[in-house]
């Protein structure tokens, strides 16, 4: 087979296989909040309430300071 | 819980806002000087070899984006790291020192590096022109940014990384990754025994070098003009304006979007030269595909303002940082226009595309740095900002060099391409080269008052800097949003 026809072939592929890969993810995002497995949207108060005294949004449990 | 009494440490924040204005303003100088050079040549000669422009073009280039705006970059991720991630410098004395290190290591080394290219010690590669002893402080530099990176994380509080920190990251990777594959050299005089030691020759040759050196070079405007500017914005415009980010969903996508298209736009720099046509056609492709991921951000930034226009008004950081998302969706529509195959033919090599370069960095990068740096400063000092109005005067003097910028090398760029390009009624060319001259004439000095305006409200920042950290009114705490100003 020519080369430029699987060059060509492959390429098409490609294409359509990231574009699956794209609204893949947007549906992954979107997905995970109806389920209420995820709330992506909580994160954008991590710029907003980001004093060193103000609650993380989500903590990481096992930090310590004996971990330091 | 964390002890109450730590806060925030910000002392490598303020050394890097220090050396921005600084390098702000010599880069910016430069620019300015040579762009009237430009106009009037006889400038070229004031002082010898060292003011000739193709010796001051790299100091220039380099010094706004690897002087000026690194240290922005790196004062803004000394800053906001510790915020998103709940977690102070001061907690770890590792850290702190790393921080103090990559700071001193980047000053010197970049007072060194710009003298090398004073005294003609270059690679000729454009953005990547620093002979190998320097190219290896800067990955000692790199790798010392990557420790404070990653070492923070590492004693984080916050489980989630917020948006600013993947981009940072990003940052971090990307360079990283194009810096070592572009600058792979073999320094002459080690392997020969004779000539400069500090000479060295690409490992790579012909159109491989050129294809190399444009995927450095464009991801170079990727990934310490967009990615890491994203990162400030997706931080600063919330926090001054309280409001969070429009959608959180779409900031995701659009960075995965433009993490995987811009890597392969780089081929636009090299339509009609020697590289295959389809790497060509490829380049102009995702060019083009990028205004996506790239309108996403900066849309959701815009949209992050709805029913909060008012502070726009009211807020001159706010007013920066608007006007610097609407320059980026401006050059991210440009960009890929030119890319376009029939348009590259009248616009490469012509004015269009400094100008098209100045739109970004004058209004998206510049705008960004000096408002984020702004913001920082009554956190710094708990002092209010020194004056509302210098702010706001310089926001309008500014934004119109921009203005006078992008206008002229507009007009100057399609009028030098259209020239280039007529034929009379045999086929031969009708105009010569000094018949362009002639032309631009007007245009490059109406470039070079912009440029003036632009640099005049850099001094405006400096001093609005230096009033806020040493005269102005003391505040009693951190403000949360929008930062204080006097009238």
């Amino acid at each position: 087979m020519d080369i430029r026809l699987i060059q060509g072939v492959a390429y098409l592929g490609l294409i359509i296989f990231l574009t699956f890969v794209l609204y893949g993810y947007i549906m992954h995002l979107y997905r995970s909040e109806k389920k209420g497995k995820r709330n992506y949207e909580k994160y954008g108060k991590m710029a907003l309430d980001d004093e060193l005294t103000s609650p993380p949004v989500e903590p990481l449990e096992e930090h310590t300071k004996e971990s330091r | 819980m964390q002890n109450p009494a730590i806060e925030y440490d910000y002392t490598v924040a303020k050394w890097f806002s220090y050396l921005a204005i600084l390098f702000g303003i010599i880069g910016m100088g430069i620019g300015v000087w040579i762009a009237f050079e430009l106009a009037f040549p006889e400038l070229n000669y004031v002082a010898g070899q060292y003011t000739l422009f193709s010796r001051l073009r790299p100091i220039h280039t380099n010094t706004v984006a690897f002087g000026f705006t690194l240290s922005g970059i790196f004062a803004t991720w000394y800053y906001v790291g510790q915020r998103v991630l709940k977690v102070s410098m001061a907690e770890s004395k590792f850290l702190m020192a790393v921080g103090k290190l990559h700071f001193w290591l980047y000053f010197i080394g970049a007072l060194l590096a710009v003298g090398s290219l004073l005294l003609r010690y270059t690679t000729s590669k454009e953005y990547a022109q620093f002979e190998w002893p320097f190219d290896i402080v800067v990955v000692l530099i790199w790798v010392l940014w990557g420790i404070s990176i990653f070492g923070l994380i590492g004693i984080r509080r916050e489980k989630t990384l917020y948006i600013s920190m993947w981009y940072y990251i990003a940052t971090f990777l990307g360079v990283a990754m194009l810096y070592l594959f572009n600058n792979m050299e073999v320094p002459t005089y080690l392997i020969t025994g004779m000539g400069d030691p500090f000479h060295s020759v690409s490992m790579y040759a012909g159109t491989n070098d050129a294809m190399v050196q444009w995927w450095y070079g464009h991801n170079a405007v990727a990934f310490v003009f967009t990615v890491p500017i994203i990162a400030m914005i997706y931080y600063y415009l919330p926090k001054e304006s309280g409001q969070p980010v429009y959608s959180y969903k779409l900031s995701l996508l659009s960075f995965w979007g433009l993490m995987f298209v811009y890597l392969w736009a780089g081929g636009h720099h090299l339509i009609y030269s020697t590289v295959p046509d389809w790497m060509q056609t490829m380049g102009s492709v995702f060019s083009v595909i990028l205004i996506l991921p790239s309108w996403g951000s900066a849309l959701n930034m815009l949209l992050t303002m709805k029913g909060e226009w008012g502070q726009l008004k009211e807020n001159p950081l706010i007013k920066f940082m608007v006007l610097a998302s609407t320059f980026y969706m401006l050059s991210t529509l440009e960009g890929p226009i030119q890319s376009i195959k029939s348009v590259n033919a009248l616009a490469h090599f012509t004015d269009w595309i400094p100008g098209h370069v100045h739109d970004g960095t004058l209004g998206w990068v510049g705008f960004m740095i000096i408002a984020a740096i702004m913001h920082m400063a009554p956190r710094f000092y708990k002092r209010e900002i020194y004056s509302k109005k210098l702010l706001e005067m310089q926001f309008w003097l500014q934004t119109t060099g921009i203005v006078l910028y992008f206008s002229s090398m507009w007009i100057a760029g399609i009028t030098q391409g259209m020239m280039w390009r007529a034929v009379d009624q045999y086929g031969n060319l009708a105009y010569s080269f000094i018949d362009t001259v002639t032309v631009l004439h007007p245009y490059y000095t109406l470039r070079a008052i912009g440029g003036l305006f632009y640099f005049t409200g850099l001094f405006m920042w400096a001093y609005n800097f230096y009033k806020t950290m040493t005269a102005s009114k003391a505040i009693e705490k951190e403000p949360q949003f929008a930062s204080p100003m006097a009238a």
